[in-house]
């Protein structure tokens, strides 16, 4: 895979991180009812840092749940090569709370579906919104984010990257080629 | 990452990257275990048939337990009520049961090497359950999990087996994945109960409890197979529990944080004392609760995929 373009940097992520923030503040004006869980593996980094963003704002302590959903994928058959189980960890409850998931990308809406079967056997929260740092278009299911950072038109022999400081070093989204052999 | 196991018929030559895999997908299983609804859709439609030739309780239990936590349908077979008791022989049972599209079996027999025979009638992926003195595998890897929840990592602890380690597919799998894991194994039991050849499973071997429980941090105690006393293999019952049994006089002289385990059925007053047991040192519950985990770890990771 080589790199074909910047689509942002640091500070540009961190921007639509504010303005993702806001806006589901904007949409829910009371923290308290508020639970964000981010999407293995990189939306987890996205949730933690919304809910740091949240909690400054609004004074209060939001913890960023973990969800994991290998376990609920619908391509456990075809799958050539399986995918890590890895942690889901949602320390609260969800109950009647406005749960926001958190993904870096959406692309074929697969992942959300999986996720949103994943929520059910936590309970059943008020509302579930979908925040994405970038949208790919190119749905294979009905879905939709309501917080969107930015939005991609891609093809099929494109990807995008997310890289962050946790695990990459650096804050950077890149659109990606995919090259013969990958 | 998949398993580079098609079968999980032993742990003898299971690789250290294969048995971490299983016993890091566990925790997240464990997970799953703790929810409210503590069951994932990952195994749906795939039909897992428990052929079960010996009798079991535990086992079989929790290996259906794994299997509807994991949304698959489980089959089961018991000998009683099946055709082998009217003498059909067990490839043409396992024929027979595989013309019913089965996805996987998990199987216990009465004579080792039954698992490894079934891989040669059927596509499917074979699970051992226990065969014959041969080996017990989930048994070994749950109690691996158990030690590693309590000490967060298995290299380099020091584990003492105590029993009758002879008649024992747990002590057998368990030596060989405790010695992968770079554990320090050391089995323990009257010399007429001890393996002949304990330098091929790279263990060490005593008939002397002191020298085993020394810096042990973990002592696992295996069950006295009652069945076994008309044999003449040990003296007596009693003289069995004042050499091997651990009691309470015996774990207060251990560290603070040695850790007790059983595989049960537990011969309560004989190889443990009850209060031991049911002491805080003890996670012999914790094992069974550990065993639907580890159990379901590995039906996921041998059901997934091209290669069922």
């Amino acid at each position: 895979m080589k790199q074909l373009e910047l689509l942002m940097d640091a500070t540009a992520l961190d921007r639509a991180l504010i303005r993702i923030s806001h806006q589901i503040l904007e949409k829910n004006p009371d923290a308290k009812t508020l639970g964000i869980v981010g999407m293995q593996t990189r939306g987890v980094y996205l949730a933690r840092r919304i809910a740091a963003k949240i909690s400054a704002l609004e004074k209060t302590k939001l913890t960023a749940g973990v969800l994991d959903i290998t376990m609920y994928r619908d391509d456990y058959r075809m799958a050539l090569k399986q995918p890590k189980v890895k942690v889901t960890n949602i320390p609260f409850d969800i109950n009647g709370i406005n749960l926001i998931l958190v993904d870096d990308v959406l692309y074929t809406g697969r992942t959300v579906r999986a996720a949103l079967e994943a929520l059910n056997d936590f309970g059943r929260p008020k509302t579930i919104q979908l925040a994405v740092l970038v949208d790919r278009d190119d749905r294979e299911m009905p879905i939709r984010a309501d917080y969107t950072g930015q939005t991609v038109t891609t093809r099929k022999n494109q990807e995008v990257a997310l890289k962050v400081k946790e695990v990459d070093g650096e804050d950077s989204l890149w659109l990606m080629e995919l090259e013969q052999g990958d | 990452m998949p398993l580079a196991i098609k079968h999980l018929l032993g742990l003898e030559g299971v690789s250290r990257e294969d048995v971490t895999l299983i016993l890091d997908t566990a925790d997240s299983f464990f997970e799953v275990l703790q929810r409210d609804i503590p069951q994932v859709p990952t195994l749906r439609g795939r039909t897992i048939v428990n052929l079960f030739f010996e009798n079991s309780t535990r086992t079989r239990m929790s290996f259906e337990l794994a299997e509807k936590r994991l949304s698959a349908s489980p089959l089961n077979f018991s000998t009683s009520t099946s055709s082998v008791a009217k003498g059909e022989s067990l490839r043409d049972t396992m024929r027979n049961i595989e013309a019913m599209k089965i996805d996987m079996v998990v199987v216990r027999h009465g004579a080792a090497g039954v698992p490894s025979f079934l891989t040669r009638c059927t596509d499917a992926a074979i699970v051992n359950a226990g065969d014959g003195l041969h080996e017990h595998p989930t048994q070994a890897l749950l109690d691996m999990m158990t030690i590693r929840q309590r000490f967060g990592k298995l290299s380099g602890l020091k584990v003492a087996i105590i029993g009758d380690v002879l008649h024992s597919r747990v002590a057998r799998s368990n030596a060989w994945g405790m010695t992968t894991m770079g554990m320090d194994v050391t089995l323990c039991g009257p010399p007429t109960l001890l393996p002949q050849h304990p330098r091929a499973l790279g263990v060490r071997v005593t008939d002397s409890m002191d020298e085993a429980l020394r810096d042990a941090n973990v002592v696992m105690l295996l069950r006295l197979q009652l069945e076994r006393q008309g044999a003449g293999l040990f003296p007596s019952i009693r003289e069995y529990r004042e050499r091997y049994g651990l009691d309470l006089d015996k774990l207060n002289k251990l560290p603070g944080d040695i850790v007790v385990m059983h595989p049960g059925p537990i011969n309560r007053g004989i190889e443990l004392a009850s209060n031991v047991a049911d002491s805080d040192k003890s996670v012999i519950l914790d094992q069974v609760t550990n065993g639907v985990a580890v159990r379901m770890a590995v039906l996921f990771l041998l059901g997934g995929g091209e290669n069922a």
